[in-house]
């Protein structure tokens, strides 16, 4: 809402109330300041001068010289190519100096060998259009006679002459306040604020007393009263339609509305004044003499004033004479009853219709006007009628027509004005503050509440306020919240802190970010297409997504079921900013979808992803696997086994393995597939881990336990085997444990050797394994009986035997 | 007898002091088993039995001072040529260190972990809540019923009619006050949702923390005490905090709430726009109806909650300007933190 000071002056008097601490002020007791803007700020160096004599330019055709008169002294001399001017011309003069409201700033010089000390203006240079001043031309200078202003001060600057000199604040009204989408609104709160008088006069509408009545005209009838509480109109015959007198249109253009027409302006007039939107419409089109309040046809059409057609629906309302809408009830009016230059006979309508009803048509059609923003908020009922007084009224005072006597009033809706009461001890103890009693009923009456013993009316125009903590936010927003003692809360004791599994979520991000791991945070929506680009069966289950009915586009469309894509996306964009050794992890929450009428599940998922540039091969995936075991065993989560897995078709098929912890999958990871890398343009491998965050706080072991350190040594001894590339390492580990049994106490792989040597598809590998006893020094003899235990075994599971 | 001893001294010093032999070498010449010195006593026999003993301590006090002399010279040798080794083996310091990583927190996830501390020091639990919520408790259950204007400013995303993506962390307010009777202290952080287009101040997605204490005798001034002790610690100790009035469905009062410029300290500058200050929460007493609809009663129970957006605070604390940076995860922004 744009407030013009100037306007607000009508109704409270803060003239000498600083601009920023008005706006402060405001701010602080609840009308939030957005900004203002000193109209007279856009300009200035501009004169009303009047052109006394023209000559032709010495040097140039296109040129003329002007003798000037700008009030006091000798005329001056301005060069011009414009054509619309003429001796006896009134125009805006920029004088030396000048600035335009661009911030182009005007010097006086020589044109074409001939001095110019200034420079006329159009309209556009005075920041105005030819809807702020009709009668001017757009390719020309203005011609201040044509616009009706015939004898201004010459010499005069012209924000004086075009009544410009104002200052625009701007606010952000919430909701809960459609009251203050008003300049009486607005006034209201300005006196409360600042502690003055607030006056609201009653319009005064002469009676024409020539016999006629509006009853001669019209009837209306309401069919919807729950969607249309009230309907007043009255009828203006004899309307003789022109523009607005300059006053009028500055105030519009201040509050950033365009003007049209004295008809058209009085209904924006009143609606920023009073904040009830009005609906004018022409009565010569109507059928027949009724206007008939109902819902729509399904599928009536109607055409608004912005010659847009529509197709309604029943749910909405409609004005309607006896065979067609001529209004979107509340929204626009209808391009079949606009007033025009020959409309004769104006009908003024000042109705208060269901906010939720308005909200609902408005959005439905894409539809929303300054009329559907107020009423979408819920009107205050009465104050229909003085707002159509209002317009008469201002009919009478412009002169745009007769007001044809007597009043439309159709009020099936009228309530009770809802009452509180007032427990000031409550308010005070409530707030933590000690607010007066008399204060607070000051506060109140002032802001038009009634008080009355301990009953508190609320005004028709406050539907917000419906219970104590209404009023006690009337009352502490006027005193003060910054006056409000801060304390610090009191109540039993409480355990606060975190949860056992939310200290280890932390706990983990804290220990990747450690290792080196960068952490992301990317959205929970993709798009369905991921689940191609990362290479998903046609049948995977990880297809079926929550999604979103009303997406912001087909990328943000459904809930993901994986992070895989979000973290494969964000690898991908910085190895287009060619970021080198990429490691990152995310703890990404999934939504996978449970039976109708359940909410989806939301595990979470600790997503690793990497690339190395210098090292491409499998050796990655060891570094990857490396973090995994760094991560699970800080988890003391045990007993952890990788399984190869070649059906995760997001992966490469033999570089991939499920982390297992008994029957539990833990996670997946390995080289992504090398089609789903070239995806999202990799030309070499990218290493990723999807865990199952929600299994690995449930398997974590959180209490540690002491363990004695060894009290006698162990014997240390290295095998090596030659055995085929297919077998898998773990296995010949497994073997040897379980073989040496409890004299096993490590059993750890050292290397792997490959040569022609050895022999094709043959490998070499050696492990280093601890025996030790826990209650004597384990003997030679001891150890030699469990390695040939181990040896036996391995040849009856593998047939290998150790290098010679 | 006396004159050879001090002879044997004299030449084992000069050798000790020449460096022609090795020290080995000459601790043998002179008091080895075989050496000088153990010559002359054993030619002690042939002395008297006055001169014996003043022969027997002067012989002892040469080799004491050959021992000595040999020792000292040892060290003497020892730290010169530590010395020399030392200076061989000095290094270029400046040549950079082999590189262990440790990267940053993501910003985001960094300051909330800042708050939650914060709040936690205070007393506050943490709750978690669904992202994909029920309309009623992103609404209803708040005092924003279907016909609510509110509803046309959070522009919500829909799963079906009554399951949207929670627009606020809210929610979890309600299941908190449904499960939990007063006191209640708690905080909830989390990823909230909105139709907004991606722009440099814009995210259909972005992460809230709300705040909720729900006891008997909670008031207003309790409000602002908490969210001042908040601000100084998340802020710094100079920070003032100013409160507006303003309009929430589930709070009543409501209030917008701003810090003073923890970069200018008020006077204004290019972080608050010139304001000096910055706005970075809402607030409020939890609506009775809010209270009722969830089982307590607003007769004797009062409370206070109030709700921050993470990201506003993060691109304020660190001076980014555009919030599509906190999804793009470059490293070399990730880096900075």
């Amino acid at each position: 809402m744009n407030l013009s000071m100037k306007w607000l002056a009508d109704f409270t008097d803060v003239g000498d109330v600083n601009i920023k601490e008005y706006c402060d002020r405001m701010t602080d007791t609840g009308s939030k300041v957005e900004g203002y803007r000193d109209l007279a700020e856009d300009f200035s160096g501009i004169v009303c001068g009047k052109i006394l004599k023209i000559e032709k330019h010495p040097e140039a055709d296109r040129l003329v010289v002007c003798a000037v008169d700008i009030g006091g002294g000798s005329p001056i001399q301005v060069v011009t190519a414009a054509t619309n001017v003429f001796e006896g011309a009134l125009v805006p003069v920029c004088t030396d100096g000048a600035r335009l409201p661009d911030g182009t700033k005007i010097k006086k010089g020589k044109l074409r060998g001939v001095l110019s000390e200034g420079m006329f203006c159009s309209v556009s240079e005075l920041g105005l259009t030819t809807h702020d001043m009709p009668g001017a031309v757009t390719d020309g200078i203005l011609i201040l006679q044509h616009c009706g202003i015939d004898s201004p001060t010459l010499g005069a600057d012209m924000k004086d002459v075009l009544d410009m000199r104002d200052s625009v604040v701007e606010f952000e009204i919430t909701p809960n306040r459609p009251d203050c989408l008003s300049v009486i609104g607005l006034a209201r709160e300005s006196a409360v604020t600042f502690d003055r008088e607030l006056h609201v006069p009653t319009p005064k509408v002469e009676p024409l007393c020539d016999g006629d009545d509006v009853s001669n005209y019209l009837k209306v009838d309401i069919k919807n009263p729950t969607l249309c509480p009230r309907y007043t109109a009255k009828a203006v015959k004899n309307v003789r339609i022109a523009p607005s007198p300059l006053w009028l249109r500055m105030r519009l253009r201040a509050a950033g509305v365009r003007p049209i027409n004295n008809i058209v302006d009085i209904t924006n007039y009143v609606m920023l004044e009073y904040g009830q939107p009005m609906h004018a419409f022409d009565y010569s089109c109507l059928d027949g003499s009724h206007i008939i309040v109902r819902n729509a046809a399904e599928g009536e059409s109607f055409k608004s004033l912005d010659d847009k057609e529509h197709t309604l629906e029943a749910s909405m309302l409609v004005i309607a004479d006896e065979k067609k809408a001529v209004a979107l009830a509340g929204v626009m009016g209808g391009a079949n009853s606009e007033i025009t230059d020959s409309t004769n006979t104006v009908i003024f309508e000042s109705a208060n219709f269901k906010g939720s009803s308005i909200r609902i048509s408005g959005k439905k059609l894409g539809m929303r006007t300054e009329s559907s923003a107020r009423f979408e908020k819920g009107l205050d009922r009465e104050n229909t009628y003085a707002a159509l007084m209002r317009a008469c009224e201002l009919v009478q005072q412009l002169g745009a027509g007769d007001v044809v006597d007597g009043i439309i009033d159709e009020y099936p809706g009228k309530t009770e004005p809802v009452k509180i009461r007032l427990d000031t001890e409550r308010i005070n103890s409530f707030l933590g503050v000690d607010m007066s009693r008399d204060f607070i009923v000051k506060t109140l009456e002032k802001l038009e509440f009634k008080v009355d013993g301990d009953t508190v009316s609320v005004p028709s125009f406050r539907a917000d306020v419906e219970q104590t903590a209404d009023i006690a936010e009337e009352a502490v927003r006027i005193y003060g919240y910054n006056k409000i003692p801060s304390t610090a809360f009191r109540g039993a004791a409480e355990n606060g802190g975190r949860k056992p599994h939310q200290q280890y979520e932390l706990d983990v991000r804290g220990l990747l970010s450690a290792m080196g791991m960068y952490e992301i945070e990317t959205f929970s929506f993709i798009s369905p297409s991921y689940y191609d680009k990362i290479g998903l069966r046609e049948d995977s289950p990880l297809r079926r997504s929550v999604v979103i009915k009303n997406p912001l586009g087909e990328d943000t469309s459904v809930m993901r079921t994986t992070a895989l894509p979000s973290m494969l996306e964000v690898l991908s964009y910085n190895n287009s900013v060619k970021n080198k050794n990429v490691r990152m992890y995310e703890m990404a929450t999934v939504y996978l979808p449970s039976d109708a009428g359940e909410l989806p599940r939301e595990p979470k998922r600790l997503v690793i992803g990497m690339y190395d540039d210098d090292n491409k091969g499998a050796k990655v995936f060891y570094k990857l696997k490396g973090y995994i075991e760094a991560l699970l065993e800080y988890s003391g989560i045990s007993n952890v086994t990788y399984k190869s897995c070649a059906d995760a078709e997001q992966y490469h098929p033999g570089r991939c393995a499920a982390v297992m912890c008994g029957e539990k999958t833990l996670g997946v990871f390995g080289e992504i597939h090398p089609a789903v890398c070239e995806n999202y343009g990799f030309s070499f491998p990218v290493y990723c881990a999807e865990m199952n965050f929600d299994v690995m706080t449930a398997l974590r072991s959180a209490e540690k336990e002491f363990h004695p350190l060894p009290k006698y040594p162990a014997l240390e001894r290295d095998f090596s085997f030659v055995c085929d590339e297919e077998l898998e390492t773990g296995l010949i580990s497994d073997v040897i444990k379980k073989a040496g049994g409890k004299a096993v106490e490590k059993a750890e792989l050292f290397d792997i050797y490959r040569s022609s040597q050895i022999g094709e598809n043959k490998k070499s590998v050696a492990f280093a394994v601890s025996l030790r006893s826990h209650d004597h020094t384990m003997t030679d003899e001891e150890a030699d009986g469990a390695v040939k235990k181990i040896m036996k075994a391995l040849y009856d599971e593998f047939k290998i035997v150790l290098r010679s | 007898m006396k004159e050879i001893l001090e002879k044997i001294r004299a030449e084992a010093m000069e050798a000790i002091s020449s460096s022609a032999q090795s020290l080995e070498e000459i601790r043998i010449k002179y008091l080895g088993k075989k050496g000088e010195l153990t010559k002359v006593l054993r030619g002690m026999g042939a002395l008297s039995a006055e001169e014996r003993p003043v022969v027997g301590a002067l012989a002892n006090k040469v080799r004491e001072d050959v021992e000595r002399a040999i020792e000292k010279k040892s060290r003497e040798m020892k730290e010169a040529s530590r010395a020399l080794a030392l200076k061989a083996e000095k290094i270029d310091v400046t040549v950079p260190g082999e590189r262990f990583s440790v990267a940053p927190r993501h910003p985001l996830s960094a300051v909330q972990k800042q708050m939650e501390d914060i709040f936690i020091g205070m007393g506050f639990e943490i709750a978690e809540g669904p992202e994909v919520e029920k309309s009623y408790y992103n609404f209803e259950a708040l005092n924003t019923p279907e016909d609510h204007p509110a509803r046309d400013i959070q522009d919500t995303f829909y799963i079906t009619d009554d399951v949207l993506l929670r627009s606020q962390t809210s929610p979890v307010q309600i299941h908190v006050m449904e499960e939990k009777k007063p006191p209640i202290r708690v905080i909830s952080p989390g990823r909230v949702y909105r139709a907004d287009e991606v722009d440099a101040t814009h995210s259909p997605l972005f992460h809230q923390c709300e705040g909720i204490v729900v006891d008997k005798g909670i008031t207003m001034g309790d409000l602002k005490g908490t969210l001042e002790a908040f601000a100084k610690q998340m802020f710094g100790e100079g920070t003032r905090l100013r409160f507006r009035p303003h309009h929430f469905p589930f709070t009543e009062p409501s209030a917008e709430v701003d810090i003073s410029c923890f970069v200018c300290g008020g006077k204004g500058c290019r972080v608050c726009k010139g304001e000096g200050w910055i706005e970075i929460l809402g607030a409020g007493m939890v609506h009775p109806n809010v209270l009722r609809g969830c089982g307590i009663d607003p007769d004797v129970y009062s409370g206070f909650a109030f709700g921050m957006g993470i990201e506003r605070i993060v691109m304020a604390k660190y001076n980014i300007t555009d919030m599509r940076l906190l999804y793009e995860n470059d490293v070399r922004f990730l880096k900075q933190f």
